[in-house]
C-alpha cells in the first residue's frame, strides 16, 4: 500500500520536475499581484522558478508553455501563517506528534520545531492542491513553545522545504497553568524574568560560562535562543486572546523593545487602535464568535475587519473552532478569508492577509507572497473567486513547477467511487 | 464598551438604518409555563404513541414548547429551495399560524400579511443538525459546564441528554443565526451506550422542556471504535472486540427485560418487574420507539453494527461521523440506514484517516439518506457552507450533485434521521413554518441567514440586532450586555 502511494506520487513529481525547467506564461487572467493593483488580461511569466514578468503587456517568448487563464483569477500562492502541518500527522497518535517540546519549566526557546518536520505527511498534498504554497509551522505548549519556520510546500526533503528558520519565537500568555505558573500575573512575571535573564546572560556570557554569574531561570540553550528576541530581531509570536492579555503584551513589548505578533487575538478588536499605534500585527481566524472560554468572551467574526480597517496588519489562519481537523484542512484557510469578507473585511485586505502580509511578518516577502519580478514563482490559477466554494484550483506552481498531484484522499475517492473497490489497482 | 460595540455592529455590514422589521422578538412569556402541549397520546391499546416511552412511565419530562407569537408572513420574489422539488425562481411562500400554507409562483398576500421582499435572496427550510452537544458542553466551558459524557460506565443507556442541557448556553442563539431550527443533542461518545438524545427547537426558554420538540422520538447514542476502548482501557472494553461484546451483552439483557415488561403490560399478572432505566431505553430501541444514532467512523465497524442490529431485531437509524460511509454505501442502502457526516473532517485520529470530501455525495449517489452534521458549535453555525464544500467536492469527483440534492443534506434528510420528515425539513404546505431567508445563494461563502422563523415566528432578524435572542449568560459577560 505504502509503496503504491509513494510510486504514484513519484511519477507525478518526476513529470512535474521536467516541466518546471521551461518557461511558463500564464495569460489572459485577472492577475492579483497583491503588491499592486489587479491587472485585467494580465500575464505572469515564469522562468527558472522565478517570476520574470507581470503585467498587461508582457511579451511571451515563443518557447514558453502557455497556460490560458482567460476568465480566471491568478494570485500568489496562499500562506497559512500558523499551523502544525508537518509536525503532527494524526493528532490522536502520540508517535506522530512533534509540536510540543517538554522544555524546562515551561521554557523551550531552543526547540527548533522544524528539526522534526515530516516531509512525507499526507496532508501537504491536499493543502498544496488547493492553493496553499507556504505555511508557517509553529510549535505549541508551555510559556515559550519554541521556534517557528516558514515551509514551502515543495515535494522535497524537509531541509529543502524550509524556506526560512527561525522566523519567530512562539509564546503563550493565555494559560498560566500551561506556562507552569498559577496566575496571569505570575505568568507575566515569569516572562519578564526570563527576558531580564536573557539580557543579563547576553551581557555576562563569559562570567556565565565560568560559573561566575548569578543563577538564571533558563538553560543556556534557551537563553541563547532568546537573544534575537530581546534584540528585537526575531518576532515573539504571543498567543493572547483576552484584551487585557493583549494590552499586557503591548506593554511588555514596549518595556523590552520587543517585536511582537499577537496570535489568536480573540478580543483584539477591542484594542484595535492600540495595536495599530504600536504597529503590532495580529494573526487570527475569522470564524470564531463563541464565548467559549472566559478569555474569549468577546470574540466576534468582525474581528479581522475591524482590525484591518484600524490599520493593523492581519494574517488569516485556519482555526475554525480550533478543531482537531486543522491539519487536514489547512486548505480551508481560503474559506476563512471568505468569511472574513462576509463580516466586514475588504476582499483585497483578505487576500493580502493570506499572502503578502504573512510573508512580511515572517521576513520572506522578498521571496513569496506577491507576484513581482524576482519573486519565487508560487502562483495559483483559480477558476473564479479564490474564497468561493464553487471555485476550483486549476494550476498551482511552486518555484515554477506545477505541483498538483493526487492526494491520498483523491486516491481513496477514486478507489471507492464504484463499489466493490478494486484493491489491485491504484490511481 | 457597550456603545462602542453597538456602533461597530452598525458599521460592519448590518443595515442599522433600515426600517426595523416587525418586532417578533422572542418573548419568554408563555412557552415555559404553558400547560403541557404534548402529553403523550395513546393508541387504542393504551400504548404510548409517537414520542412516548414505554410503560410504566411514558413521558416523565413532557415538552412544554409552544410556538412563539407569529404573524402571517409572505416572502415574495425569492429563490425558494424547497427540498421537496426543483428550486423555484421569483416565488413566494406564505406562513400562517405556524404552518406553511402556500409555496409557489402565484401566491398572493392576504390583507393582514407582513410582506417581505425576497428579491435576490434565497429561502430554504430551517436547517436540522442531528449531531450537536450544545447545552452539554455549553460555553464558556470549564468543569462546571462539562456535562456531555457520563464516562463512569461503558453502558449509560440510563442517562438522558436533556438532563444536562443548559438552556442558557450562548451557543443556542448563535446556531439559530446560522439558520438551524431543530437540533438533536447527543451525549458524548465515551461510552458504548451514551444515553438518550434530546430533540430541541432552537428557541429561548427557561427550561429544556420548553425547547423539546413535541412528539419527537428519542434517540439512543451509541459509539463504536476508539473512544470507548480508550476511555475504558483499564477496566474494559479495551479493544474493538470488547466493544462488540458489550453491545451484545446489553441487548441480550434488554431483550429479556422487554419480554418481561411486554408480558406484564399484556396481562398485569402479579407484581410488575423491577424498573431499570437503562434497560427501559434499550427495550424501546428493540420496540422501534427509540432511534439508534451511532457514532462510527470505520466501514468495517459499521458493517458489524448492522449485523448486531439484525441479531437483536433493531435498526440503526443513522451512523454519525461515518467518515468511511462511502466504502459501504451499498450496505447502508440495503439496511435502510442513513449516514450523517462532516464535509471534510479527518486525520485527527487513526479511525478518521480515510475521511474524504466526496463522502456525502458518494453516499447520496448510492441511494442512502445522506446528511451533514456538525458535532461542533462553530460548524453548526455554517452548515450551509459545509454542504457547499461537500457538494462541490462531489462534482469534482464526477458525481452530478445538484443544489436541489445538496439542500436535502441539511434539511429533509436529517429530518428523516429524526423521523420528523412529515413535519419539518421541507417547504411544503402543512409543514411547520421553520424557514430561513438567506442574503444570497446559501452555498456562497458570503451569504448569511438574514431571518429565521420557527413555527412561523421570526426568532432571528439580522437587521434588528437589539431584538435578537441573548441568553442570560450573554448579559454582562459578553459585549453588548450591561457591565
Amino acid at each position: 500500500m505504502k509503496n503504491h502511494l509513494l510510486c504514484a506520487l513519484c511519477a507525478t513529481f518526476v513529470t512535474a520536475a521536467g516541466a518546471g525547467a521551461q518557461t511558463v506564461a500564464i495569460t489572459g487572467g485577472t492577475v492579483y499581484p497583491v503588491s499592486g493593483a489587479p491587472i485585467q488580461n494580465g500575464t505572469v511569466l515564469i522562468r527558472d522558478g522565478k517570476i520574470v514578468a507581470v503585467g498587461a503587456d508582457v511579451a511571451v517568448p515563443a518557447n514558453a508553455q502557455r497556460v490560458d487563464a482567460t476568465g480566471k483569477i491568478v494570485t500568489p500562492g496562499l500562506i497559512d501563517a500558523a499551523t502544525q502541518l508537518g509536525l503532527v500527522e494524526i493528532g490522536g497518535e502520540p508517535t506522530t506528534r512533534d509540536a510540543n517540546a517538554r522544555g524546562t519549566d515551561g521554557v523551550a526557546a531552543s526547540f527548533r520545531s522544524w528539526d522534526g518536520l515530516n516531509s512525507e505527511s499526507v496532508f501537504w498534498t491536499p493543502a498544496r492542491n488547493e492553493g496553499v504554497t507556504s505555511v508557517v509551522v509553529a510549535p505549541g505548549g508551555g510559556l515559550i513553545a519554541g521556534q517557528a519556520s516558514v515551509v514551502d510546500l515543495v515535494n522535497a526533503t524537509a531541509a529543502q522545504m524550509i524556506r526560512r528558520a527561525p522566523v519567530a519565537m512562539v509564546a503563550q500568555i493565555n494559560n498560566p497553568r500551561g506556562a507552569q505558573t498559577g496566575a496571569r500575573g505570575e505568568l507575566i512575571g515569569k516572562l519578564r524574568t526570563l527576558l531580564e535573564d536573557v539580557k543579563f546572560y547576553q551581557a555576562h556570557r563569559a562570567d556565565y560560562d565560568r560559573s561566575a554569574a548569578r543563577s538564571l531561570t533558563a538553560t543556556r540553550a534557551d537563553l541563547e535562543a532568546m537573544i534575537p528576541v530581546v534584540e528585537g530581531r526575531l518576532p515573539l509570536a504571543i498567543d493572547a486572546d483576552r484584551v487585557d492579555d493583549i494590552q499586557g503584551a503591548l506593554r511588555l513589548a514596549k518595556e523590552f523593545n520587543l517585536k511582537i505578533i499577537i496570535v489568536g487575538g480573540a478580543e483584539a478588536w477591542l484594542a484595535a487602535n492600540d495595536l495599530a499605534a504600536a504597529h503590532v500585527p495580529v494573526i487570527a481566524g475569522a470564524m470564531n464568535n463563541i464565548p467559549n472560554s472566559f478569555q474569549t468572551l468577546n470574540q466576534r467574526q468582525e474581528n479581522l475587519g475591524i482590525l484591518s480597517k484600524a490599520g493593523v496588519s492581519v494574517a488569516i489562519i485556519g482555526n475554525n473552532g480550533d478543531g482537531d481537523e486543522e491539519l487536514f484542512n489547512v486548505r480551508n484557510v481560503k474559506y476563512e478569508a471568505g468569511n472574513a469578507v462576509a463580516y466586514g473585511m475588504t476582499h483585497d485586505a483578505a487576500l493580502r492577509a493570506l499572502t503578502l502580509t504573512p510573508a512580511e511578518l515572517f521576513g520572506v516577502a522578498d521571496h513569496v507572497g506577491s507576484l513581482q519580478v524576482g519573486r519565487d514563482a508560487n502562483v495559483v490559477v483559480w477558476s473564479g473567486d479564490p474564497f468561493e466554494f464553487s471555485t476550483r484550483v486549476e494550476h498551482v506552481y511552486i518555484h515554477g513547477q506545477e505541483v498538483m498531484s493526487p492526494s491520498r484522499q483523491d486516491m481513496l475517492t477514486q478507489r471507492y467511487k464504484t463499489l466493490p473497490p478494486k484493491y489491485e489497482t491504484h490511481p | 464598551m457597550r456603545t462602542t460595540s453597538l456602533f461597530l455592529l452598525c458599521v460592519v455590514g448590518v443595515a442599522c438604518a433600515q426600517t426595523p422589521a416587525p418586532s417578533t422578538a422572542p418573548s419568554p412569556s408563555g412557552n415555559a409555563t404553558a400547560a403541557s402541549a404534548s402529553t403523550a397520546p395513546r393508541d387504542s391499546a393504551g400504548r404510548p404513541g409517537m414520542g412516548a416511552l414505554s410503560l410504566p412511565n411514558a413521558n416523565p419530562f413532557p415538552s412544554t414548547y409552544v410556538p412563539f407569537p407569529s404573524r402571517t408572513t409572505l416572502i415574495r420574489n425569492a429563490t425558494i429551495m424547497t427540498a421537496a422539488g426543483p428550486t423555484m425562481q421569483n416565488a413566494s411562500i406564505l406562513l400562517r399560524d405556524g404552518k406553511i400554507v402556500a409555496v409557489g409562483t402565484s401566491v398572493t398576500a392576504p390583507a393582514d400579511a407582513v410582506v417581505i421582499d425576497g428579491t435576490g435572496k434565497y429561502v430554504t427550510p430551517g436547517i436540522i443538525d442531528v449531531h450537536s452537544h450544545l447545552g452539554l458542553y455549553a460555553a464558556p466551558g470549564g468543569g462546571g459546564l462539562n456535562d456531555g459524557n457520563e464516562a463512569t460506565n461503558p453502558n449509560t443507556s440510563n442517562v438522558w441528554a436533556e438532563h444536562s442541557v443548559w438552556p442558557q448556553d450562548p451557543q443556542f442563539p448563535r446556531i439559530l443565526a446560522g439558520g438551524v431550527t431543530t437540533v438533536q443533542i447527543l451525549p458524548g461518545s465515551a461510552n458504548l451506550f451514551g444515553g438518550r438524545s434530546a430533540i430541541l427547537k432552537v428557541v429561548p426558554s427557561r427550561t429544556v422542556q420548553g425547547m423539546k420538540f413535541p412528539g419527537a422520538k428519542y434517540g439512543l447514542k451509541m459509539a463504536c471504535g476508539e473512544n470507548p476502548k480508550r476511555v475504558y482501557a483499564s477496566r474494559g472494553p479495551s479493544t474493538r472486540m470488547g466493544n462488540v461484546a458489550g453491545y451484545r451483552a446489553a441487548y441480550i439483557q434488554a431483550a429479556e427485560y422487554r419480554r418481561k415488561w411486554d408480558e406484564w403490560n399484556a396481562n398485569h399478572k402479579g407484581a410488575p418487574p423491577t424498573r431499570d432505566l437503562g434497560q427501559e431505553t434499550l427495550a424501546e430501541v428493540l420496540r422501534g420507539d427509540v432511534l439508534v444514532q451511532m457514532h462510527c467512523y470505520r466501514a468495517d465497524e459499521m458493517a458489524q453494527m448492522l449485523d448486531i442490529a439484525k441479531e437483536f431485531g433493531f435498526k440503526v437509524r443513522a451512523f454519525h461521523h461515518s467518515v468511511e460511509a462511502y466504502k459501504i454505501a451499498d450496505l447502508l442502502r440495503e439496511n435502510g440506514t442513513g449516514a450523517a457526516m462532516w464535509a471534510d473532517w479527518g486525520g485527527f485520529k487513526e479511525e478518521a484517516m480515510d475521511g474524504i470530501r466526496a463522502n456525502i455525495a458518494l453516499v447520496d449517489a448510492a441511494g442512502v439518506k445522506a446528511m451533514i452534521h456538525s458535532d461542533d458549535p462553530s460548524g453548526a453555525q455554517r452548515l450551509n457552507q459545509e454542504v457547499a464544500k461537500a457538494m462541490y467536492a462531489g462534482r469534482a469527483a464526477g458525481i452530478n450533485v445538484t443544489e436541489d440534492m445538496a439542500i436535502k443534506w441539511m434539511t429533509i434528510n436529517p429530518a428523516w434521521a429524526l423521523d420528523l420528515d412529515t413535519r419539518i425539513g421541507s417547504l411544503e404546505t402543512g409543514k411547520d413554518a421553520d424557514v430561513v431567508l438567506w442574503s444570497g445563494d446559501p452555498f456562497s461563502v458570503y451569504s448569511k441567514a438574514e431571518k429565521v422563523w420557527i413555527d412561523g415566528a421570526m426568532l432571528f432578524n439580522r437587521d434588528d440586532p437589539a431584538q435578537n435572542w441573548r441568553t442570560d449568560f450573554d448579559l454582562g459577560f459578553v459585549n453588548g450586555g450591561a457591565r
